[in-house]
């Protein structure tokens, strides 16, 4: 299953020409909530529609593929968008552009895996980038972001911001986390970033001084040599700024999180990877050691990126012992359980956002499905030749074999 | 689409390269062991140690890569593995923010057992003279509460402290009720006379208790000899009470090698497998007991130990393949040290030393040691150590006083003659009370010292384990993780 979280409205009416874009938070219909500005009655019946009119909703978005029935009187804003669509829901909050009609789903109340892009400018150019750079000015989206940010549920748990390089702007990108730190003060923060930005002591000071309770930066480290991890990056120095940053943000008491993607350039050093992280920053907070996902750069690459997990999967076992021996506390993220050696599973985590994840038919006969990762669903989906049906029986026999 | 640079567009040209500070011991005919400045190891072959110190290196060579995740190299611009380094000597090294945290007190020097290994020389007479009185005891309790540290550990000795019970029950009381300090409390005793009140008084004021114990039987009270020929049942019975009265972590007991010892090794680790304790701590001979007048004699004796040491270990690891958890606490000790970067505050095994910043010893007399093996060096007529008394000093006049400083100061391995390169430096400590004994000379020469040819040789061992044998290797890991 994948959600399409952007999209182009089949109509809209009603939107002033002076602001470019609005965000948007849907509603029920029914709902007796104090209503905010953004707040828009969400409909995707004709009786919907005429109960919208009736509780003198002034802005109704339609999830529809038929025509729309309004009463002439109506002068408040409209939005239609087609069915596939219809995981929206109250709650949820969307970016609209008023002339070209295109919008994105910012956040689905009902989701655990919230994430904001922040930018999609960044001064790393990784191999395997899902989320590929684009030199583009794009500073109207921190300022979608915090119109968004008193939109959102108090009760959610965590959101993701991403990029790009989130730290891009990061005067104004801290100004949204210190608004996060106060409209959403038990919400988790976790920033996606290459760390670079954190060898400047005054953005690590003013990062510090935000004061947020749950804040955690994370921060990939592809090998424990300068050239291999520049190379992945493809920006050189970057190993270096990326090391200081991070014993910069724990010096200052911050919460740090090291991302490992494996692939054919990673992971056969992951053992490696693994003891060096364990030995020379076990202070770390957590440490995710990360399958491939096989969308944007990742494709282009292809040929010099992918590695059969079942290939690594031995020194992936090696590297989280290193990790655990030494008391950080270390995840695998995106792998199923049929590729991983048994050691790893206890720390095999289901780290697919929910909009992108999904499994193979013979999932439908394995005994661990219900806590494994499953697959990507997005870009062009590899899968390892391991990948098969975990059951009881088959366990057995290996049990009897060992 | 977007164009993509190879990998030796990320390459350091080798004029941007440095060295950094590590330290090298031939380990073989072709193979060099190097150390970085935390201790990290690596295995080096001669052309390639030669390569690396003159920097013909590059990357993609497999030896820039060996070397630069070891911190040998660095880009002469780059910062972040100086940083890394920075913040794991200083991890490493923070054991000093915690100044004196060690009170000895020797309440008695009496005793009613007669070991011959004695270090101490006790005495079995005379309780006026040999006895420390409550007025010495309040004034080393003024100094021990001046002592920077939040957390303090008061240990009882002798003598056989029990023997002056009551003394013990005033200091501990005296303690508590002075305010501002974290306190433990441990009785370093043979537990012949143990009894439910001091058992009652432990229980209450979470003392712990710490006593000898030999091996089996006839070693053990061979080793040491009182009146009835009981000491290995007493201790036997005094743990096992303590055991179920104070909890069983609220006892241990250490070992004294003695030259019967030497063949032994697996019977004593038996018996305190049998004991149920969680591990042993196999200890060296010590040399205050012995007169050690030459210096072949010391080296001899060290390999004599490393003998039994390492027969030692070898049965220790076996033990837990079998599936028992069961610790050489000498051998967790240190691999704590070569495999995490945890400060690591060890009194005999640190730099700068543990004298004085480490421990202060009060004797029974009110005169204050250095070190518990000071004390004895003053039993045998050296004051070499001795720093000061209870009536004429404080804490600071005794911390700052030139015999510590001089002590200390002269025998730092990080600038000692043949520690300063040695390649186990980092997980080693300067003894100067142990080389003014064996070589009147708080630095000492080391290729002469038995505590350096100890040292040498238990890392040594315990690196060939970690590196060849993959199963006890898991298990040494796991004595340095917790």
């Amino acid at each position: 299953m994948t959600l399409r979280l952007y999209g182009t409205a089949s109509r809209s009416a009603g939107f002033s020409s002076d602001e470019a874009r609005s965000v948007l938070r849907l509603r029920s219909v029914d709902s007796v909530a104090e209503r905010h500005a953004a707040d828009f009655a969400l409909a995707r019946t004709p009786d919907d529609i005429r109960r919208a009119v009736e509780a003198d909703w002034s802005s109704i978005l339609v999830v529809s593929d038929g025509a729309i029935d309004l009463p002439g009187t109506f002068a408040g804003r409209l939005v239609t968008v087609p069915p596939i669509y219809d995981y929206l829901a109250e709650g949820d909050v969307i970016g609209f552009d008023h002339a070209s009609r295109k919008f994105r789903t910012l956040y689905r109340r009902n989701s655990a895996h919230n994430s904001l892009l922040v930018t999609e400018r960044c001064n790393n150019y990784c191999l395997m980038c899902s989320q590929p750079p684009k030199d583009v000015d794009d500073r109207w989206i921190l300022g979608e972001i915090k119109e968004s940010l008193p939109l959102i549920d108090q009760a959610t748990r965590a959101l993701t911001f991403t990029g790009g390089e989130t730290l891009s702007d990061w005067e104004d990108f801290i100004a949204v986390l210190t608004e996060c730190r106060d409209r959403l003060p038990a919400t988790a923060i976790q920033v996606l970033t290459n760390g670079r930005a954190f060898a400047n002591s005054r953005i690590v000071d003013a990062w510090k001084d935000i004061g947020h309770p749950a804040l955690m930066a994370a921060i990939p480290v592809y090998a424990s040599v300068d050239h291999v991890h520049d190379h992945v990056v493809q920006a050189k120095g970057a190993f270096d700024e990326t090391i200081l940053g991070i014993l910069k943000l724990k010096d200052r008491g911050q919460r740090v999180e090291i991302r490992v993607v494996m692939h054919a350039l990673t992971a056969p050093i992951i053992e490696d990877t693994g003891r060096w992280i364990a030995r020379n920053l076990p202070f770390v907070d957590h440490v995710a050691l990360m399958g491939l996902e096989n969308t944007g750069f990742a494709i282009a690459n292809d040929a010099m990126l992918w590695m059969d997990p079942v290939d690594y999967g031995d020194g992936l076992a090696r590297a989280v012992d290193h990790l655990s021996a030494a008391g950080v506390n270390v995840s695998v993220y995106n792998l199923p359980k049929c590729v991983l050696p048994k050691s790893v599973w206890p720390h095999a985590l289901q780290s697919i956002s929910d909009w992108k994840n999904g499994f193979v038919e013979e999932c439908d006969r394995c005994d661990e499905k219900n806590t494994c990762s499953g697959f990507f669903t997005t870009g062009r989906p590899r899968f390892s030749r391991a990948v098969r049906a975990i059951t009881s029986q088959r366990d057995k026999l290996t049990a009897l074999a060992d | 689409m977007a164009r993509f640079l190879r990998p030796e567009s990320f390459s350091a040209a080798t004029e941007d390269l440095s060295l950094l500070p590590f330290n090298f011991e031939r380990a073989g005919a072709n193979q060099y062991l190097v150390a970085n400045m935390v201790g990290d190891f690596v295995r080096l072959s001669e052309e390639e140690l030669n390569r690396l110190v003159d920097l013909q290196v590059r990357p993609g060579d497999g030896l820039y890569e060996k070397a630069y995740a070891a911190h040998l190299i660095t880009g002469t611009n780059q910062k972040a593995q100086r940083q890394l380094l920075a913040a794991r000597l200083r991890s490493r090294m923070s054991f000093l923010q915690q100044t004196t945290p060690l009170h000895i007190f020797v309440v008695t020097l009496r005793c009613e057992h007669s070991c011959p290994y004695c270090q101490v020389s006790r005495q079995s007479t005379d309780r006026s003279r040999f006895d420390m009185s409550e007025q010495t005891a309040m004034r080393a309790l003024d100094i021990a509460f001046a002592s920077p540290t939040a957390r303090i550990k008061i240990e009882f000795q002798g003598g056989e402290p029990l023997l002056n019970f009551p003394l013990i029950r005033k200091i501990v009381a005296a303690a508590k009720q002075r305010s501002g300090k974290k306190l433990d409390f441990v009785i370093a005793s043979n537990l012949a006379l143990l009894d439910d009140a001091v058992l009652d008084f432990c229980k209450e004021n979470n003392v712990l208790l710490s006593t000898s114990l030999d091996g089996p039987a006839d070693l053990h009270n061979k080793n040491r000899p009182r009146p009835g020929a009981n000491s290995h049942e007493l201790a036997i019975a005094g743990i096992r009470r303590a055991r179920e009265i104070l909890g069983p972590d609220k006892v241990g007991a250490l070992m004294t090698t003695t030259e019967a010892s030497l063949d032994r090794v697996d019977e004593i680790i038996d018996e305190y497998l049998e004991m149920g304790l969680d591990g042993i701590f196999l200890r060296p001979l010590s040399p205050f007991g012995f007169a050690i007048k030459t210096k072949q004699f010391a080296k001899y004796d060290a390999q004599k130990w490393l003998a039994f040491y390492e027969r030692g270990l070898r049965r220790v690891l076996e033990i837990n393949r079998q599936g028992t958890p069961f610790r050489e606490f000498y051998a967790a000790l240190l691999l704590t040290r070569m495999l995490s970067d945890r400060p690591i505050g060890y009194v005999d095994l640190r730099s700068p030393a543990g004298a004085g910043l480490g421990a202060l010893v009060y004797n029974y007399d009110g005169s204050i040691f250095a070190s518990d093996e000071g004390r004895m060096l003053a039993e045998t007529g050296d004051d070499a150590f001795r720093l000061g008394h209870v009536e004429h000093d404080s804490y600071n006049s005794l911390i700052l006083s030139d015999k510590l400083i001089g002590a200390i100061s002269s025998s730092l391995t990080q600038c000692a003659p043949e520690c300063s390169t040695c390649v186990y430096e980092s997980h080693c400590g300067a003894d100067p009370v142990y080389h003014y004994a064996t070589q009147g000379d708080a630095l000492g020469i080391k290729p002469l010292s038995a505590f350096c040819a100890r040292q040498k040789g238990i890392m040594g061992l315990l690196l060939d384990i970690l590196e060849n044998s993959p199963e006890d290797a898991a298990i040494m890991r796991r004595w340095a993780a917790a």
